[in-house]
């Protein structure tokens, strides 16, 4: 993991709240940016994170609330003055103006002479090697090149903000991968602060230095990505985060042999290892949460329990197994070389420190 | 700092408010105010002056009995209800032709849709020269039948269907490319499922297409009858209202009441009671229109 | 081998469906399509070819002969005496006063309702403000409101700012008509531009007016050659604001075609009366022919759900 160089605070966001008419889009929500850090919002459609990214920009008028941008209250400057600059889904390039004139735009908006405007364009061009592109329009060039002067357009701005509203999700796997590793090497180059809106959780995993997984307006967990891939605060941050996605099982905990286990049905699993956040009561109604990862077939230890396989979908580097224990279906990644029969009965045990375990009524973690 | 006060809502946006100025002055001033001032002053004895003498329902009276204005909502009705039927269904007819992936598509297009191009005026000149004397009844008597007949526009019953002839041939075009384009709107899968479902064609046109093309239906039926409740240039340059005032309409009327004749109460109570129609055709559309996209 | 032989031997009957579908030229179907449509054709052009045929004959064989048939000797007097001869009343100077009116009276109406209709589009659809699109409805269901109900209040107000019965008046009307059709045309284009340029504009310190000229403008050509097709027709052809409001010196074509042909005096000259007529229809028939997939567009914008 990068190290935290980050000095002050870069981004404030304080008691944010938006609403159009009755529907409460942003509630209450407090956000801190550290200098330098790079932010993922993530969430499926619709949670907010957009609104809050245009939010931070000035695009939209908050209800309630302020944002402090590298401390200054900019609550209800226009976006030109909030010093970002920002990148979008669609590129949003002028298309009737050249590259050149795309990047040079807001900064002859702003009325900044000549040799100063040409000294920043240069040195957008040359971060992002597209100097040869400067007299094309954008009509002229290909998805991932447009997206490389979407970035150019917010790097003249020579702003301490970086904001990005889905900026890959309209190219194809291949360009987007490359294009998220030059977008990180771009953040370790520059160090500024990035906040980063997407829905893809691969995204967030790999770029992020803290990511915000909202919904309905609220952050549910921040936190940096491998906290929130161990350790998600709730259900719903649980099965969001991962693919294929974690196993739930309902149950409740209980006692066996002076042993904490949970139970379902006839079954019973070791809760040995899980490192709880208050004292589990036996008795209590919760929801046992598992990786695929975390299930390992055959395993000779004599904590197994018996499994019947469902059905088998080999995915390349590795496959998913569908199994049925005790009812409950499991889905279980392993390498791809064994094939497994439907109907096969196989043994799985469970790797229980790397489990969750939430209350079954408010689907936080225990 | 400057942006730490919150400028007053009034001045909030300002450049977008000065460019509604005129949307705005025009819907207060024009839309509303002069709606309200015609209703108001139907109310009144105005002659050739507006004058706030109140009356009571005298003018809707009067107009109620007077014989011309009977003549009038006639001619009205007989020409809407054939024009909304046959430019529908000859407009829907010649726009589901038209989609059966024919050659020369653009330029069928173009010669039905070009009479939408001229005028009132000229399509009313036009057609009182062909319907004249000397035209069509005198070709066909040339042709031997002496005793042809089709003086439509001199016999005062038959006067409106020259006029809805005429009415027609402008118009539908416009109806066939709003089909049209409705048509091309729906799904081509919709097609293949019921061709692979065996429907006949114009089983599927009955049951499936036209049921899907209702907005359109709606918002064309719209369209037409404000257009109609308009009904004047036409009438104008074809007969004038003639023979007599066999082929008179509302608009007409108001018209004439209004700058020919001084009698502004009267000629204000008849827009009044078009305005009323306009209403009643045009809130259930409304309500249809909007009010079913919130119930979605 | 029996199966081969089996198939050799059909083949030789009656042929395999293989490859192609053969197809049918004359369906009756297809025929039938056709015909239609011939027939519907033949009736939607007849009044235009009556019309140039009556305008290039003579009286005399008008009397004598039939509509339809082409003239036997051409002339194009009818069109001349049209265009400057014609009498209105007490006038005897052809309806070319009428086109010159026409013009005078389009081109500002055209220019005056788009420019405001376009700033106001955009407004709406970029910049909306409280109770924006409350104006907004009330414009569009002006748009249905007969205009007789309007049209006694709009003189006297006219008059009363002095302006009844001028250019000024009548050009200050179109624009005022003009306004719910072209600020609905309008709005929807800017509304389906990609909001995302309209907010990069913003983050790149661009305002109200300079997004307006810089960015949106240059992208909107289309919808401007639509709103100038709609306009000029539409201006073109109205009878009722013009008989009303421009004032008997500026009577646009339409008004003089009507007082021309239908004027009660002197004999009947039918010839020159579809001279006259062609003329006036020329304007609005020559944008259509040269634009017609825009001028589509222009009639079904007005179809079209707000």
């Amino acid at each position: 993991m990068k190290t935290n160089t980050h000095g002050g605070t870069s981004v404030s966001i304080k008691d944010l709240s938006l609403s159009f008419g009755t529907v409460n889009v942003l509630r209450k929500l407090d956000l801190d940016i550290s200098d330098g850090e790079f932010l993922v919002l993530l969430g499926p459609s619709g949670c907010g994170k957009s609104t809050l990214l245009n939010c931070i920009a000035g695009l939209l008028d908050v209800s309630e609330g302020q944002i402090i941008i590298k401390g200054k209250n900019v609550t209800w400057e226009e976006p030109k003055d909030r010093g970002i600059g920002m990148v979008f889904q669609s590129y949003a390039l002028y298309p009737q103006m050249t590259v050149e004139k795309n990047l040079s735009f807001g900064l002859r908006v702003a009325g900044l002479p000549k040799a100063e405007i040409a000294k920043r364009i240069a040195r957008a061009a040359e971060i992002l090697q597209i100097e040869p592109l400067l007299q094309r329009k954008p009509s002229a060039l290909s998805g991932g090149q447009r997206q490389r002067v979407a970035i150019g357009r917010a790097l003249v701005r020579d702003v301490d903000v970086f904001l990005f509203d889905e900026p890959l999700s309209n190219l194809d796997a291949k360009l987007r991968s490359e294009l998220r590793v030059e977008i990180k090497r771009l953040h370790h180059k520059l160090g500024n602060t990035m906040i980063y809106v997407t829905h893809d959780q691969i995204e967030a995993l790999t770029l992020a230095d803290r990511i915000a997984v909202m919904k309905g307006g609220v952050v549910q967990q921040l936190d940096d990505p491998l906290t929130i891939y161990n350790k998600p605060r709730n259900r719903f941050v649980a099965g969001f985060i991962g693919s294929p996605s974690m196993n739930f099982i309902s149950g409740q905990l209980a006692e066996k042999a002076g042993k904490q286990v949970f139970r379902t049905g006839d079954l019973d699993i070791s809760l040995e290892g899980y490192e709880a956040e208050e004292a589990l009561a036996s008795g209590r109604e919760v929801v046992l949460g598992v990786r695929p990862e975390h299930i390992r077939i055959d395993s000779d230890q004599h904590v197994a329990h018996d499994a019947i396989v469902d059905l088998d979908e080999p995915m390349g580097a590795d496959s998913l197994v569908w199994l049925k224990v005790a009812g409950n279906p499991l889905s279980v990644r392993v390498e791809s070389g064994k094939r497994y029969r439907p109907g096969e009965r196989v043994k799985v045990s469970f790797n229980a420190a790397m489990a969750s375990l939430f209350d079954a009524k408010t689907e936080e973690r225990v | 700092m400057a942006g730490n006060k919150r400028p007053p809502a009034l001045f909030r946006n300002l450049n977008a408010k000065i460019a509604a100025m005129p949307m705005i002055a025009t819907v207060l001033v024009v839309f509303i105010g002069c709606t309200v001032w015609t209703v108001v002053y139907s109310f009144t004895s105005s002659r050739s002056l507006p004058m706030l003498n109140f009356v009571g329902f005298d003018q809707y009276t009067r107009l109620f009995n007077a014989s011309r204005w009977n003549v009038s909502v006639k001619n009205i009705a007989i020409y809407g209800c054939l024009s909304l039927v046959f430019s529908i269904v000859v407009g829907f007819i010649l726009a589901v032709l038209m989609d059966q992936k024919i050659r020369f598509e653009n330029t069928f297009r173009t010669i039905f849709l070009y009479p939408f191009a001229l005028s009132f005026i000229v399509t009313g000149l036009v057609w009182q020269w062909i319907l004249n004397p000397l035209g069509i009844e005198k070709v066909v008597r040339d042709m031997g039948f002496e005793s042809f007949n089709m003086s439509l526009l001199t016999d005062r019953s038959l006067v409106i269907y020259a006029i809805v002839i005429a009415g027609l041939w402008q118009g539908t075009g416009l109806v066939m490319a709003l089909m049209l384009a409705g048509l091309r709107n729906i799904d081509e899968e919709i097609w293949k499922a019921a061709r692979v479902d065996g429907i006949p064609t114009w089983k599927t046109y009955v049951f499936v297409i036209i049921p899907m093309m209702r907005p359109v239906f709606v918002t064309t039926l719209v369209l037409i009858a404000t257009g109609i409740v308009k009904l004047y240039d036409l009438v104008v340059a074809m007969t004038n209202g003639g023979p007599g005032i066999s082929s008179d309409v509302p608009a007409k009327y108001v018209y004439d009441f209004m700058f020919a004749w001084a009698n502004l109460g009267q000629g204000l109570a008849a827009s009044t009671v078009m305005l009323t129609t306009v209403l009643i055709i045009l809130i259930p559309w409304a309500m249809f229109e909007f009010g079913g996209r919130k119930a979605k | 081998m029996a199966e081969a032989t089996a198939i050799q031997d059909r083949s030789l009957t009656h042929a395999e469906p293989w490859g192609a579908k053969p197809k049918r030229m004359f369906a009756p179907a297809t025929v039938m399509v056709y015909s239609i449509l011939i027939v519907a054709a033949l009736y939607y052009l007849l009044p235009l070819y009556v019309m140039v045929m009556t305008s290039l004959k003579g009286m005399p064989e008008i009397r004598l002969g039939n509509i339809f048939a082409p003239p036997v000797e051409v002339t194009f007097e009818p069109w001349v005496k049209a265009w400057s001869q014609a009498c209105t009343g007490l006038y005897c100077e052809g309806i070319r006063t009428g086109f010159w009116n026409s013009v005078k009276i389009t081109i500002p109406s055209v220019i005056a309702s788009i420019i405001i209709a376009s700033v106001n589009g955009y407004a709406l659809s970029n910049w909306r403000f409280r109770g924006s699109e409350v104006f907004f409805m009330i414009l569009l269901f002006g748009a249905f409101i007969p205009y007789q109900v309007m049209l006694y209040p709009l003189v006297i107000i006219t008059r009363e700012l002095g302006i009844f019965g001028t250019l000024t008046g009548i050009v200050v009307i179109h624009t005022i008509f003009g306004m719910p059709i072209l600020t609905l045309l309008f709005r929807n284009y800017f509304a389906s531009l990609p909001p995302e340029l309209f907010k990069a504009a913003r983050v790149d310190g661009a305002g109200f007016w300079r997004i307006f000229l810089q960015i949106m403008l240059p992208m909107s050509l289309p919808i401007f050659v639509v709103a100038v097709i709609l306009q000029v027709t539409g201006i073109w052809n109205d009878f009722l604001f013009g008989v009303i409001f421009a004032g008997t010196p500026n009577f646009p074509m339409t008004v003089q075609l009507n007082n021309v042909v239908n004027s009660v005096q002197g004999v009947k000259e039918y010839n020159v009366n579809m001279a006259a007529t062609i003329l006036t229809g020329a304007v609005p028939l020559l944008i259509y022919f040269f634009s017609g997939r825009y001028f589509v567009r222009g009639i079904a914008a007005g179809a079209v759900k707000g």
